[in-house]
């Protein structure tokens, strides 16, 4: 049921979380039933642009640009890493 | 006009957590519901406008997450009109039933009117046991039920309160959560409130019971995997350090009853010497950050001994308000769990009780929630 689409080719959030810009808090957060996490602002960055047609690559790339800096690629991924383990993000490669 | 306030020391964050309590009507009898006890004294019930109001107010001060609870929140039949509403502002929508009423032409407007979640319990009321433990009546709503949830792309979170009637079947509870498909499951031992607090003697497990249930339910995770998640709940009473009740007071959680009296924590109303206001008279931004109730146990300086000068006061905030009432008589005292608290004996007993080999629960009957005897109890208190 939570398999990435077919046409994936990026990390992608899962549907059952749901990533809102909350004024309030000035934050980024992530909704799920009865709770809540609160994002640092990278962490928000990263996680809208994980929509599934966006490789890991293109994310690092778009960010870098988007906020003139570089050498991102390695705490994109971490953090992508984590998100996986926290079932935040399902993952892109294809099931053997 | 309505600038979000940053935290500070005497200015709290929003009111993230909105619990719309929008009916005490229930069709259940649960021993253990932590409605008040004289719920029965509070009939009237906010308006669809006034809901719609409270929901556009809170959200407008902040709060991102909306229950939807009661009683039995399908009681109401304008509830599909305040979800609807709660998901336009933006809320995280989650109703908390039993699943009685839930009919799949409700369950269809629900999902149209952007519901995100439906938390459904087992409402074993004891009365019930036998019929839940066989799979019969009980187990066929349930499966109705999360038939219509799984249907309509919910997630399914299933919730069991557990007591010491029901505590030595716990395989069979997350077997029936299993075969129904839930992929969260709460089991929650019962606390001592409200109705709970009357029927204590037979709902508390003894340690023994309490010790095999978490031992089965980690074999069953460990079998599981990621198929559930499994949450398990040990009541306060067998802790040594209270909890930091609804994380802190005046933190996080806002409830609003059904007739709009604004609570920090859905049973704050039985603490005395306390006004809490109504938002059919004041707005909820002024209730969050103005009113008497919700600033009275904010910071540490209502705190007497031991919590005053105790290392770990920040992190517990000195437990349950509630607790410290029911079990110290004083609202202000540390929570009686606390073994630093002088009342500590009082729980030590309760749990001694439990314990003993000869205890079977004592020769009181179960004192079941229903309006009448809400009423009889609510005049008994009002004498006294």
């Amino acid at each position: 049921m939570n398999a990435p689409c077919a046409t994936d080719v990026g990390p992608r959030l899962s549907r059952r979380f749901r990533l809102q810009w909350e004024d309030a808090q000035q934050a980024w957060v992530l909704l799920y039933p009865e709770g809540m996490v609160r994002l640092n602002r990278s962490a928000g960055e990263i996680l809208l642009r994980c929509d599934g047609s966006r490789t890991l690559d293109a994310i690092v790339a778009e960010l870098e640009q988007r906020f003139g800096a570089s050498g991102l690629a390695a705490d994109v991924a971490g953090f992508i890493d984590m998100a996986r383990g926290q079932q935040w993000v399902e993952a892109a490669q294809a099931r053997p | 006009m309505n600038a979000p306030l940053p935290p500070s020391a005497n200015q709290p964050g929003p009111p993230l957590w909105l619990l719309a309590e929008v009916t005490y009507r229930c069709p259940l009898h649960c021993a253990f519901c932590y409605n008040p006890v004289d719920f029965a004294r509070h009939e009237t019930e906010l308006s669809t406008a006034d809901w719609l109001r409270v929901l556009r107010e809170a959200r407008a001060a902040g709060s991102v997450q909306c229950g939807f609870s009661g009683g039995e929140p399908l009681m109401r039949d304008d509830l599909e009109t305040l979800v609807a509403e709660a998901h336009r502002l933006g809320f995280y929508t989650n109703l908390l039933t039993s699943g009685v009423g839930l009919t799949a032409s409700r369950a269809q407007a629900l999902q149209a009117a952007g519901l995100d979640h439906i938390q459904l319990s087992f409402q074993d009321s004891t009365r019930e046991l036998n019929d839940f433990l066989s799979h019969t009546r009980t187990f066929d709503l349930k499966q109705r039920v999360a038939g219509l949830i799984k249907d309509n792309g919910w997630p399914m979170v299933m919730n069991c309160v557990i007591h010491r009637l029901n505590i030595d079947y716990i395989d069979r509870i997350i077997e029936m959560a299993v075969e129904l498909g839930a992929e969260y499951l709460e089991l929650a031992n019962s606390q001592y409130y409200s109705w709970a607090l009357l029927n204590r003697d037979q709902l508390m497990p003894s340690r023994a019971q309490l010790e095999r249930a978490e031992r089965i339910t980690n074999a069953y995770r460990e079998r599981l995997g990621d198929r559930i998640r499994i949450f398990f709940v040990v009541p306060d009473y067998y802790e040594t350090r209270p909890k930091k009740c609804m994380n802190g007071w005046g933190q996080v959680f806002l409830t609003v009853t059904p007739d709009g009296t604004a609570l920090p924590c859905h049973t704050a109303r039985m603490l005395p010497g306390l006004d809490f206001p109504n938002v059919r008279e004041m707005d909820v931004r002024s209730i969050w950050y103005g009113s008497e109730g919700f600033n009275r146990y904010r910071g540490d300086a209502w705190m007497k001994d031991p919590c005053r000068a105790c290392p770990d006061k920040d992190k517990d905030h000195g437990g349950c308000r509630c607790q410290a009432w029911m079990l110290a008589g004083d609202p202000a005292a540390a929570d009686p769990v606390c073994d630093r608290s002088p009342e500590h004996d009082r729980v030590r007993a309760a749990v001694e009780q439990a314990c003993s080999p000869a205890w079977k629960g004592g020769a009181k009957p179960l004192v079941f929630r229903d309006p009448r005897r809400s009423r009889e109890l609510g005049a008994k208190a009002a004498d006294a």
